[in-house]
């Protein structure tokens, strides 16, 4: 019988197979951030161990970083302390660090992509579980806690059980003014924030190969939001032609090689999925979450559902809960949602074609009166590209703030948070209680949504203007 | 790591669904570099809330919490388990967790148990009539009892022959550095290194 794509490099990096245990896979890119690692190096420190392939680790700093006064000390001391000691630690273990300031520092899982380290047939982890988002070239790749990057530092291993597999099939073409972010909040809401449990999934179809590596990272990113352990789509020309000439990608002979590999990394036409998904593109339109959880979603033109229309019970008690915490009335049309504030940012959605849609839609636009918008490029390198084309200038001709690179206001670990009740339009991959700052309300949106709701101060799609 | 056998003491019924790592432990408390101090943290946003079930002082002391389905989803900060341990809890008890969450659990000895809805239904509603209803869970022989009703639940051998004894992982895959030597040697040249 034939194999997976998943099952082909989950397979590739297993070290030891023994019967009754976990197998030992081999880990091939280790990505370190301030905020997981201290305990790990801690712990290595502590047993005596050293970081055994410092040459397949980095670092970078995101989680807790200013997007305003880069050249400042971190006013806030924990923070400060926080990424002070992941230098110290890179130092003391050496391993590559991007720091604040530096030109190649960024959100993890943007500047892995950029640097081309993520390749395709490669393992990938991360303590941050939008490790995912490295599946997009073809990568296993998935979040682990902070015990599990003390494994990996010293032992470049981790005991996995092999997850399932199971495939996500978009068939045919997105209809215009749909993006990425639609498509993948779309497949949350309909398998559920639980549906992907135990799974690597594998998007497939038409839909998904007409995304850009930028659009399918967006996808791969919110596996985990799906529940699933990873998110893979099968390496190809758009693969290879986004990877050709980073810094870290194979070039010469072993371009060639390597070429040749990643094609061989497809699924057999006789391989067997243990769960299957088929949604057709045809149907989708611009997606919004209106709950505290990413699989609350619906599209733009519906209402905010009553939670008696849920036979569910779980589903019904926890619609209840989360329109209370939302401060929302059943019935009330989605486009009459008033926003204060509007993020665009994040791990999912802090890449340059994300920054490109939200200067198309500002372009000759305004913010409206009464809404902060802020722009958050995903690196340094995002940054200074969308600077290189104008983006900048775009966007802060509108009224938005254009902000150094971070994770920001996705988890609300810097200066960047809503007061409490304050309610948003993000870009990011998380609308749970209290997410973008206590008492704080999200609603999950894509990048053109966001900025089209910035220019009316309710949820918009670009096509509403 | 803390070995785990069995234990029997009483429980707290947390009657919802989708408890995502942010609510166990909210962002604000994961700027600590040291390990401990973080049951201070555990659903701090939720504890401030007089009538959270946690407040209720006929649950003080309790070690095992049973919630809804999807517990410990989200965020991959083992923050979360540390806070559950450090508060007192040595058992989550849910029809379905995060697996992530499930993994940083059984690396720190902290017992996640599957249950079907109904059965966790059921023991939440008797703990919520008896608070004082004492729970056993007992991993040799995969089943939890309470009430005269006794649940069996799956947790592959390994990790329970590991948790039984207490075991670190790293000192176990160490056993095999020769093989990850071995590996190594046939890796890929080209794969790519971060220097």
């Amino acid at each position: 019988m034939g194999r997976t794509l998943a099952e082909k490099v989950y397979d590739a990096h297993v070290v030891r197979r023994a019967e009754g245990e976990p197998d030992l896979l081999y880990i091939d890119l280790h990505l370190v951030h301030e905020v997981t690692s201290p305990q790990a190096f801690d712990g290595l420190r502590m047993a005596g161990r050293t970081v055994r392939r410092p040459d397949l680790t980095i670092a970078t700093e995101d989680h807790n970083v200013p997007t305003t006064d880069l050249l400042k000390p971190i006013a806030d001391p924990v923070s400060r302390t926080q990424v002070e000691t992941l230098r110290k630690n890179c130092s003391d273990f050496g391993v590559r660090l991007h720091p604040m300031g530096d030109e190649g520092q960024g959100i993890v899982h943007v500047i892995g992509p950029q640097l081309g380290l993520t390749q395709p047939g490669t393992t990938v982890v991360c303590g941050d579980s939008h490790t995912s988002t490295h599946g997009a070239f073809g990568a296993l790749a998935f979040g682990i806690g902070t015990s599990e990057v003390e494994h990996v530092l010293a032992t470049q291993t981790l005991p996995q059980i092999q997850p399932k597999t199971m495939a996500v099939t978009v068939n045919g073409a997105l209809p215009d003014g749909v993006t990425a972010k639609d498509l993948i909040l779309a497949i949350i809401a309909r398998i559920g924030t639980g549906g992907g449990q135990g799974h690597i999934i594998e998007y497939r179809g038409e839909a998904i190969r007409s995304l850009s590596m930028e659009g399918r990272m967006t996808v791969c990113n919110m596996s985990i939001e799906a529940g699933a352990r990873a998110g893979m789509i099968a390496p190809d020309e758009t693969t290879f032609e986004y990877l050709a000439g980073r810094p870290h990608a194979p070039s010469g002979d072993d371009w060639d090689r390597a070429v040749e590999y990643w094609t061989s990394l497809r699924t057999d036409d006789d391989a067997v999925f243990d769960k299957e998904v088929v949604i057709d593109a045809a149907e989708l339109t611009p997606f919004v979450t209106w709950g505290t959880n990413p699989g609350q979603g619906l599209p733009l033109a519906g209402t905010v559902p009553d939670p008696a229309s849920f036979d569910d019970p779980v589903k019904r008690q926890s619609a209840e809960r989360a329109l209370e915490y939302m401060g929302l009335t059943a019935g009330t049309p989605l486009r009459d949602i008033a926003v204060d504030t509007v993020f665009v940012g994040s791990c999912t959605n802090g890449r340059i074609e994300d920054l490109r849609a939200v200067a198309g839609v500002l372009k000759g636009r305004k913010v409206a009166d009464g809404v902060r918008m802020l722009v958050v490029p995903g690196s340094m390198k995002v940054k200074k590209q969308a600077e290189d084309e104008g983006l900048d200038e775009v966007i802060s001709a509108s009224g938005a703030e254009w902000r150094e690179a971070g994770c920001s206001m996705c988890l609300a670990m810097n200066p960047d948070k809503l007061t409490p009740g304050e309610r948003s339009a993000s870009t990011s991959n998380r609308n749970f209680e209290g997410r973008q700052g206590p008492g704080g309300r999200t609603h999950l949106v894509s990048p053109a949504v966001a900025a089209a709701t910035a220019v009316t101060g309710r949820l918009t799609a670009p096509a509403d203007l | 790591m803390e070995a785990f056998t069995t234990y029997t003491g009483r429980a707290v019924p947390l009657r919802r669904s989708n408890v995502d790592t942010d609510q166990i432990i909210p962002a604000v408390w994961l700027k600590q570099v040291s390990r401990t101090g973080f049951d201070k943290g555990l659903f701090s946003a939720w504890r401030e809330d007089p009538d959270f079930v946690l407040n209720q002082p006929q649950y003080e002391g309790a070690g095992v919490l049973v919630a809804g389905p999807d517990f410990g989803t989200g965020s991959s900060r083992e923050h979360a388990v540390w806070a559950l341990q450090q508060y007192g809890f040595r058992v989550v008890i849910a029809p379905r967790f995060g697996d992530i969450f499930r993994n940083n659990s059984t690396k720190m000895g902290l017992l996640p148990v599957v249950l079907t809805g109904e059965q966790v239904d059921d023991l939440q509603t008797r703990v919520e009539k008896d608070p004082a209803l004492e729970i056993t869970v007992d991993l040799e022989n995969r089943e939890v009892r309470w009430d005269g009703v006794t649940a069996a639940f799956e947790i592959d051998g390994y990790t329970r022959w590991r948790l039984m004894e207490g075991l670190d992982d790293i000192g176990l895959t160490l056993r095999h550095a020769d093989a990850i030597t071995e590996f190594e040697t046939t890796r890929r040249p080209w794969f790519p290194t971060t220097v």
